[in-house]
């Protein structure tokens, strides 16, 4: 990936999973739906599902990675962030 | 890609509940299409009541199903439609469905732009009456229309113009594309599956090997239309088409039939593909446990498809298709992209076609001539 997909995401603001989107554990990680664009979206980790649950209870998407991802992880996991915002699954605070 | 494919690996295996849950609300129809999937036209008087609809509705929604496709039939034909779709968007459980649009009248259209979380489909076969009607019945092609201009005047929104590829629709793609244009709406293209009374017309309606190249490269060029992943025995060809690529029977899909039979998918209303019924234990139960669905989660035989380099790309293809037109699991789809399934359709000297089940087809009135 390049850096295109991460440029429109600050991962230094606050972000939370948009009311709009139902979120459903799987074995592989989780599915969100997004009730108004009527996409589907398949997060593809367990600890990516964690992390995105969490976000509403940090100051910034950093400040949460800090705390629930180790640092050598958080590129990857910022992208993966950066990929569920654009698809409105996540939305800023 | 390789997380692509190990995540179809997934699916494959099954998920807590489906994605793609489809519920046809009544056999009742006052159409009669000659590839009508359920064979439907007279109500079963054993349908679920308003009651047990909304309790199966209460349970979709603490299965934390996203959205239904409700079809028929045509569901428009029950007298709680509106109650049950407005229970289920209460819930935030989305609902999807599919119609006729012959009961889609200014005041209808009204109520149904009022509701959130829904989504229509609105069926033709052709974009010109005398295609659409030979199928689907004189005047269906104009009740249609007069549905989507009414929907268009209430301004509800995106709907989605729903077609089957025939051999006669799918040389009118550049039409049926205009047409969602002109309405602001979204084209979705389906496969035409010899189930139902489909079975009757798929011979000589499904579209040639030739066709369906044609009808890929298009849907390639054109990631914006839907498939409902109808198409995925074409991804043989190259490239794959938008969506999962798989046979989600059983898997990430199924059916729920009027009466509460559950079936693997909406194409297998058949006696060897029913699941269960939500009377019994409740749906949850039939997804999770069914020994049907348990085996459908399991590795398949990739059968006469294991010398061809493309099956993982198409999977083998329908089961649907297989199974009506009288083909093992383990042939290759009739529509083989390859020929190979028009191969094993001639090599079966004699095809014992399974009769579809049950049928709710309306009798053909009988004349009876004066002496």
């Amino acid at each position: 990936m390049t850096l295109s997909t991460t440029e429109l995401f600050d991962a230094s603001a606050p972000w939370s999973l948009n009311a709009r989107v139902s979120l459903r554990d799987e074995a592989f990680g989780a599915l969100a739906y997004h009730h108004v664009t009527r996409r589907l979206v398949f997060l593809k980790s367990r600890e990516l599902v964690e992390l995105v649950r969490q976000l509403d209870r940090f100051e910034s998407a950093h400040a949460a990675l800090a705390v629930l991802v180790p640092a050598d992880q958080h590129d990857r996991y910022v992208r993966a962030l950066a990929s569920l915002a654009r698809s409105e699954i996540l939305h800023g605070r | 890609m390789g997380a692509e494919s190990s995540l179809r690996d997934r699916f494959e295996r099954g998920l807590a509940a489906p994605i793609c849950l489809t519920w046809e609300l009544t056999y009742a129809c006052n159409l009669a299409c000659t590839h009508c999937l359920s064979s439907s036209g007279r109500r079963d008087p054993m349908e679920l009541t308003t009651s047990e609809a909304k309790a199966l509705i209460d349970e979709i929604a603490a299965m934390q199903i996203f959205y239904i496709n409700i079809g028929g039939g045509e569901p428009m034909m029950r007298d709680d439609f509106f109650e049950l779709i407005e229970h289920a968007v209460d819930q935030h459980v989305g609902v999807k469905f599919s119609t006729n649009g012959t009961r889609i009248d200014a005041a209808a259209a009204e109520r149904l732009a009022s509701i959130d979380y829904l989504d229509i489909q609105i069926s033709i076969d052709g974009v010109d009456a005398s295609t659409s009607d030979r199928i689907r019945g004189a005047g269906s092609y104009a009740r249609a229309l007069r549905a989507m201009d009414n929907l268009k005047a209430a301004d509800f929104g995106q709907f989605k113009i729903s077609v089957v590829m025939t051999r006669e629709s799918i040389e009118q793609l550049d039409a049926f594309e205009a047409l969602a244009r002109h309405y602001g709406a979204q084209l979705r293209l389906t496969r035409l599956r010899p189930s139902g009374r489909g079975a009757n017309v798929w011979e000589e309606l499904h579209p040639t090997l030739e066709q369906n190249r044609r009808l890929y490269r298009w849907l390639l060029e054109r990631p914006n239309v839907l498939t409902g992943d109808s198409f995925f025995h074409l991804s043989a060809l190259g490239e794959s088409l938008e969506g999962l690529n798989l046979c989600g029977a059983g898997r990430v899909v199924c059916l729920i039939d009027p009466v509460g039979e559950v079936y693997a998918c909406p194409f297998v209303i058949h006696d060897e593909f029913k699941a269960g019924h939500v009377r019994d234990a409740g749906f949850a139960s039939v997804w999770t446990n069914s020994e049907l669905f348990r085996s459908l989660r399991e590795p398949g035989s990739v059968g006469a498809c294991n010398s061809c380099g493309s099956y993982d790309a198409c999977r083998g293809g329908c089961m649907a298709a297989k199974f009506f037109t009288g083909l093992e699991m383990t042939d290759p789809d009739p529509e083989c992209v390859f020929g190979h399934g028009e191969e094993a359709l001639r090599a079966k000297r004699v095809t014992l076609r399974p009769i579809p089940s049950p049928d709710h087809s309306r009798r053909i009135p009988v004349s009876i001539s004066s002496r």
